[in-house]
């Protein structure tokens, strides 16, 4: 058996980095996700690496855009209003095709919001952020395990695609402790020809830059990276299907509330209720192909989100409405409970969504 | 033992978090599924504060304890704000050195231990949270009180060793506390 040790989510996530390869990380502090940066604090001098507080959250993900042009395996974390910050970045770095990681380790909002665990961020990590046109590979854990598993794999993906990968947590997953094992890490490593590294008078110079005065070339830029995100919408895909196999109502969540709904559903299924769950793992590439499958066996979804109801509209959007879908949801930093879902769950198997 | 949802409140200060730790890795000890989850609001920096712990032989669902088995009450607050949650047959831990009222509901097992006043007697000031500890471990034998000291080894940092032996002598005080 694995060696288990128990972990905060946020530490996970900065253990999961660092044996990832990460040497850089850039930061500035911000509840829920500040274990993060002091685990970084502690761990990156001692292995050679670098930890630093920066002056802003705008500052920061400049230098991950830096480190990253340079090679290097980078991140930065935050929670949602420091994300925000970091909108411009995100674009430029999108529009300058360097790999980077992002932690969010979201809290209600708008504005500063609270500091209480939220998913409203969805739209901002799945539709943008920043301006122009650009995605990002939007990982969802949904457990202390997958912080440091989804870790790994946004590196991966994050160095393979050439793109930003992003880490869309919440802050109890973030605070939460649950055993974990690195045993299974699989550590990929990808040229990268691209980068700037000095051409020791050997190489033409690298260029990394998002400016493209000529819309022709411009508009040429846009179309080859989105050829890039086509091959990750059809190979990347993520998900994890709970009790589908009979399912008639099909509710659908990610992070926390997949794991609120997973109680509601084992209690429903106690009361005779034939219900499942499909959890997104990538909220981009969204998991399309599970959601219209299951469009044509069950009689309808529901929407459980920590947010006004954002994930539905993509889950509308990939059954093609075929069926009706509901929204069970909190929001500000409140957590639907288990008797909630479950009250959904009964509606649903009335025939009201 | 199936699944045991274990919510422990107080004040900041109190080591209510560290009580949690304790069950946590008591749990990982003895191979069952474990959840830790702590309030990290305004309230830790004084107010109360809490701590959910789940201990399953499955996979742990949701981490947050809505219907406790076993709630630790280390102040009135507490006790009141969480005393009708608690699932019928389940356990409440009263510290009643800090706590004068009783629980008026007779379909929960109920055990008061004056733990603020023993760890001051025993110069122990700062371990009332172990005493209860102690006392839990004590009325649930499938957690048993073997390993105990491996994992208070675990949780205390290597700086202050000295205080696994006075972590010990807490838990054993509860152990061997009877009304």
């Amino acid at each position: 058996m694995a060696q288990r040790i128990l972990m905060k989510g946020n530490e996970a996530i900065a253990e999961a980095a660092i044996r990832a390869g990460c040497r850089h990380y850039f930061g500035y502090p911000i509840t829920p996700q500040t274990e993060i940066a002091a685990y970084m604090a502690k761990k990156m001098p001692k292995i050679g690496g670098v930890f630093l507080q920066a002056e802003s959250e705008v500052a920061s993900i400049n230098m991950v855009y830096g480190a990253a042009a340079a090679g290097m395996r980078v991140m930065t974390s935050s929670s949602s209003p420091g994300i925000s910050l970091k909108a411009e970045g995100l674009s430029y770095i999108a529009g300058s095709d360097v790999p980077a990681l992002v932690v969010n380790v979201q809290r209600g909002g708008p504005g500063l919001g609270g500091i209480q665990p939220s998913q409203s961020d969805y739209f901002q990590a799945t539709k943008g952020g920043g301006h122009g046109d650009y995605r990002m590979i939007v990982l969802a854990p949904a457990s202390v395990q997958e912080m440091a598993s989804l870790t790994i794999k946004g590196f991966n993906l994050a160095d393979k695609y050439r793109m930003t990968s992003m880490i869309l947590a919440d802050g109890t997953i973030g605070q939460m402790m649950e055993p974990i094992s690195f045993e299974d890490a699989e550590i990929e490593v990808y040229e990268k020809p691209w980068a700037l590294t000095g051409t020791n008078c050997e190489r033409k110079h690298n260029v990394v830059n998002s400016l493209y005065l000529k819309p022709e070339a411009l508009e040429v830029t846009n179309f080859e990276r989105y050829e890039r995100y086509k091959i990750v919408e059809e190979n990347e895909p993520m998900w994890e299907e709970y009790m589908m196999d009979d399912a008639e109502i099909c509710v659908v969540a990610f992070g926390i509330a997949s794991r609120v709904a997973k109680n509601a559903i084992v209690a429903a299924r106690q009361e005779g209720i034939k219900v499942g769950l499909i959890r997104p793992i990538t909220l981009w590439p969204f998991p399309k192909e599970a959601l219209r499958k299951a469009a044509d066996k069950v009689k309808g979804f529901i929407s459980v989100e920590l947010s006004m109801g954002q994930m539905i509209e993509d889950v509308r959007l990939y059954t093609q409405c075929k069926r009706p879908v509901g929204l069970c949801n909190r929001c500000g930093g409140m957590i639907p409970s288990p008797d909630e879902v479950l009250a959904s769950i009964r509606n649903a198997e009335k025939g009201v969504f | 033992m199936k699944t045991t949802q274990i919510l422990i409140a107080g004040f900041g200060g109190q080591g209510i978090l560290f009580a949690g730790k304790f069950l946590a890795y008591k749990g990982l000890l003895e191979e069952l599924q474990v959840s830790w989850l702590p309030s990290y609001g305004p309230e830790m920096r004084g107010g109360t504060a809490n701590c959910n712990v789940i201990l399953s032989e499955q996979p742990v669902g949701s981490p947050i304890v809505t219907a406790p088995d076993v709630l630790i009450a280390m102040n009135l607050p507490s006790l009141q704000k969480y005393v009708d949650t608690v699932v019928p047959g389940g356990q409440i831990y009263v510290d009643s050195s800090l706590i004068g009222v009783k629980v008026e509901r007779t379909d929960v097992e109920v055990f008061y231990i004056p733990a603020t006043a023993m760890a001051r007697e025993q110069h122990i000031p700062t371990l009332a949270n172990m005493i209860i500890m102690g006392h839990l471990l004590q009325n649930n034998p499938e957690l048993s009180f073997d390993g105990t000291d491996t994992v208070v080894a675990k949780l205390v940092p290597p700086t202050k060793a000295a205080l696994v032996e006075l972590n010990m002598k807490a838990l054993t005080l509860g152990k061997e506390y009877s009304a």
